[in-house]
Formats: C-alpha cells, structure tokens, sequence
C-alpha cells in the first residue's frame, strides 16, 4: 500500500514540476548552478572510476584468456563492449546515484526541514519548479559525462593491457573496431538518458517530501540512494529487454 | 484585518483545529499563544495559505481566500510576509540575496532600485554591515532580523511571525519582539505572532488569542491578562513563580 502511494505521488510531483514555472532569468542562473553541483563537480570522481574499471575488465580478460587459438585482439573488443554497454552507464550511475543522488536529497531534506521550502511558497513560488526543474535540465548533459566516462574506460583498458604487457597495441586497437555495432552506442546513450531522469527525480522526491529533523535528512539520503539504485537496475534491465533483444 | 470563522483542520483523521472564530486587527500585534501542539503554527500556515483548511473561511479585509481565484491568490500572497521559527533562510544566498529574493520574484523593479529597497530595510533591522554575509555565518538573532527584513522588504500588509523568538536569549528575543512591534505601528500592518513565551505576552500583547486543544479559550490584550478567572490561560500564562508574583502585583495594581 505504503509503495503504491508513494508511487502515485512520485508522479504527481512530475507533473507539479511543470505547473508554474519560475521566472527564466532565475532559472538560468539556478540551472548554471546545478551543472556545476552535479555535473561539473562528478567529473573527478566520474573520470578516476571509470580508468580505472576499464583497466581491471583488461586485465581480468586477459588473464582468462588462455587459449593460443583465441586472438589478443579480444581484449580489445571485450574491453569496449562491457564498458560501452554496461560499466560506463549503468556502473557509473550507481555510482552518481550515491554522490548526485544524496546531494540531491540531503539538500532538498535540509530544505524541507529549515521551512525554506515554505518560506518559498509563501512567495508564491512553485517550489518544486524552483528547486527540481534546474536539476533535471542540468542532467540532460550527463549523457555528456558518460560518454566521458567511455573514453576514458577505453583509455584505461589500453593502458592496463598494453603496458601491463597483455597485449601489443596494435592488437588491441584492431579488437577495439571488430564489429562495431552503431546501435550499441545508441543504446548506451538512450540508458544514459533515462538513468539522468532517475537520478535528477528520485533523490528529488525523498528530499521533497520528507519529514522530520536532521537525523531524518540522514536517513532520507540512504532510503534514496537504495531506491534510485534499485530503479537504476530495474530501468537498465527492462531497456536492455527493450532495445537489444 | 483578518476574520476567521469556524476554522477547522484535521490531518488523516485527527482534529488539530476544531472551529475557530476570531479576529486580528490592522495595526496591532495579534498573539497567538498555546502550549507546544497547542495547533498554533497550523493555524498560522492556514492563515498564510500554506495549508488548506479542512472547513471554515479566512477573510483577508473582506475577501474570502475561497472565494478568490489563483491569479487573486497569487496578488494576496504578495502581501504577505512570514518569519518563520528557524528564520527559514536560504543557506545559498548572502544576507542582501535573501532579503532581495521576493523583489526579485514579485517585482520588475531595476537591479538598482531593488538594492536601494533592502539596504533600507537592513538599515531598519541595523544590519547593513553584514549584508556579504552567508546566513550560517551570523548569530541566530541576526538571523531573525534578516528573516524580518526579507518577510518586510515587499511592503506587506499582513506579517505573519512563527515564535520569532525561541531559541534566543531574553535581551535579543525582546529586541526582536519590539521590533517586530514597531515595524507593525510604522507600516500599520496586521500582525500575527506565534508565542510561549510570556515575556512577549506581556510588553507586546495587544490581541492575545489563547489556544487549547485546538480551540479559542480566550481573548484579550495585556492589560487584562492579569484579570482573568480562565484557569487553564493563568496557569499557562502564571506558569513559574516569577510571573505568579508579577500577576500578584499587577492585581494589586502595582
Ligand atoms: N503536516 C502535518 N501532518 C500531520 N500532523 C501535523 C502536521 N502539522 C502539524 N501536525 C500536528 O498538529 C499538532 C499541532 O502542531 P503545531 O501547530 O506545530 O503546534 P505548535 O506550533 O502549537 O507547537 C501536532 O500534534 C502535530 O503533530
Ligand atoms: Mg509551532
């Protein structure tokens, strides 16, 4: 019962978004805010993981690849697929659903706690436009920050294999055009998309309507991060049914 | 002036607010006073439009928010100011950002003109020299008189202060409670303030109205608090030793 309702008013707060909208120019400098909170500031994080992953898939695949009759150049193009397909996207955005996602949350929940969600609407202002919208609009760019994430996984993976002696670099860059498939990248992209819907809404959501005092702030940020991964996952496995099969 | 009649309010269930019938008047500083969950701050939010009243009418001068239409809402909302209990300010924005917001959202006033409009109203609250300043920044009684001056800077006709002076101590809570006092006589503005604290009972009362279990159980001003046989308001009211000699003394009429 307790989920269906909240549920429901999930997606009466996404249609409440769009209900008043604040004034533009306010809204421009809150939006240039929000790309620095959360994209500009996830680049770090985003760039280290990512270089990092790509070169363990390297080195894993070239330690379980035994067989002489298997070309090296495998490395390459297992490297690519599992970074295209799934660790820059959906790794990445378990990843951004605990640093993004409780930012979010826990600076809403402050919010909501301090009445500044009141003092706004006593205003006259749409909170939910006001504090939401700018969130959503930033994250249209983090299909930007995975395609980022996907170079330098790439990146990651030459050097682990190559340097680390696995394979010779022209094997590698030969494994890594074997069969390129345009669409995966499309698919990649079109998750990238959905997963920064998830994660600007679902954090915004448990800071929204949160009660309680600091303590509970705390509490909302971990009950958000658990659920906006869950739907992450569940989200990644009905696209992939969707797109790929 | 404000008219309230028959105010109800109840969530899921529970009656928080069971029929309210008052009046708080231009000019005056109105009190709300009750014990903690006593319903005083739903009843401020109602009065506000923040939370819709389960029955009842709220008269604003005449004009039943009812009965109003949303662009009409949005034009009463104007005239509304609201300090609240935390002062509620925005932790992102200086001290001249907070106070500057609602010009900044109501208004088409010039960048310049607004400045000049909350560097007056700092002034008024004597806080011109902390106006970089981040919220987190400044005491906890700057912070009310930077709440004040932002729920002021728009000119309101109602001001609407939730406890504006918990948390603070005696000297800075009766600066805040005279200031609020008067701004209220400057600007004639209908004020309504949320209190316990019988300190501000007592110098700024004017129109106390005294709330239990959701219900009106008196209403009054200062110079006849003292007066009263209602047991549950002296008790309240009388509550520690120190104010039971003051009432003795104002009942002698010293
Ligand atoms: N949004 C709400 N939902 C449910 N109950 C509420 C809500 N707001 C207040 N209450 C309840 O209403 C009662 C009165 O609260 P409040 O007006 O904050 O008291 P006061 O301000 O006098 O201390 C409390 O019992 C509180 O739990
Ligand atoms: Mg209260």
């Amino acid at each position: 019962m307790r989920y269906l309702h909240d549920i429901g008013e999930y997606f009466i707060m996404l249609k409440d978004i769009f209900r008043r909208m604040t004034k533009p120019s306010v809204l421009k400098t809150l939006i240039f805010k929000e790309v620095d909170d959360l994209i500009i500031n996830s680049m770090g994080i985003v760039i280290f993981i990512s270089f990092f992953i790509g070169g363990v898939v390297t080195i894993q695949t070239a330690l379980n690849l035994n067989n002489p009759l298997i070309p090296k150049s495998l490395i390459g193009f297992t490297a690519r697929q599992s970074i295209i397909l799934e660790f820059a996207p959906t790794f990445i955005s378990i990843i951004m659903a605990g640093k993004v996602g409780s930012y979010i949350t826990s600076s809403i929940g402050t919010m909501r706690v301090t009445e500044q969600i009141d003092a706004l609407e006593v205003m006259g202002i749409n909170s939910l436009n006001y504090l939401v919208l700018p969130k959503i609009v930033a994250m249209l760019l983090y299909p930007f920050v995975i395609s980022i994430a996907m170079f330098v996984g790439i990146g990651g993976a030459y050097m682990a294999g190559v340097m680390g002696g696995f394979v010779a670099s022209d094997q590698f860059l030969e494994g890594l055009q074997n069969d390129f498939i345009p669409f995966h990248l499309a698919y990649a992209f079109i998750k990238s998309f959905i997963f920064a819907l998830i994660l600007a809404t679902v954090p915004s959501y448990h800071g929204y309507y949160m009660k309680g005092g600091a303590l509970e702030v705390g509490q909302a940020s971990t009950t958000s991060f658990v659920w906006t991964s869950v739907i992450l996952i569940i989200a990644n496995y009905i696209l992939t049914q969707l797109l790929l099969s | 002036m404000i008219k309230v009649n028959d105010l109800h309010k109840s969530f899921s269930g529970e009656e928080i607010l069971k029929g309210i019938d008052t009046e708080f008047i231009q000019g005056k500083t109105n009190l709300i006073i009750g014990q903690s969950g006593a319903g005083k701050t739903v009843f401020l939010k109602c009065l506000l439009g923040l939370i819709l009243p389960t029955d009842g009418t709220i008269e604003y001068d005449g004009k039943a928010y009812s009965t109003l239409n949303k662009e009409q809402q949005r034009e009463l909302r104007k005239k509304m100011g609201m300090v609240f209990q935390g002062s509620a300010l925005f932790d992102s924005m200086s001290v001249a950002e907070n106070v500057m917001f609602p010009l900044k959202m109501f208004t088409k006033q010039r960048k310049e003109q607004r400045m000049e409009r909350v560097r007056e109203v700092l002034d008024r609250v004597d806080l011109l020299k902390v106006d970089n300043k981040f919220p987190s920044e400044i005491s906890g009684g700057m912070q009310k008189r930077v709440a004040i001056a932002r729920a002021i800077v728009n000119k309101p006709q109602y001001l609407f202060c939730d406890e504006p002076n918990s948390g603070l101590d005696p000297k800075t809570a009766i600066l805040i409670d005279n200031l609020i006092h008067e701004i209220t006589k400057e600007n004639n503005i209908t004020t309504v303030i949320n209190t316990h604290d019988m300190n501000s009972v007592l110098e700024i009362g004017e129109n106390i109205v005294f709330l239990k279990d959701g219900r009106l159980e008196w209403q009054g001003d200062k110079s006849i608090i003292y007066k009263t046989d209602n047991e549950s308001l002296t008790s309240f009211v009388y509550s520690s030793d120190l104010f039971q000699k003051v009432r003795k003394a104002q009942l002698q009429g010293l």
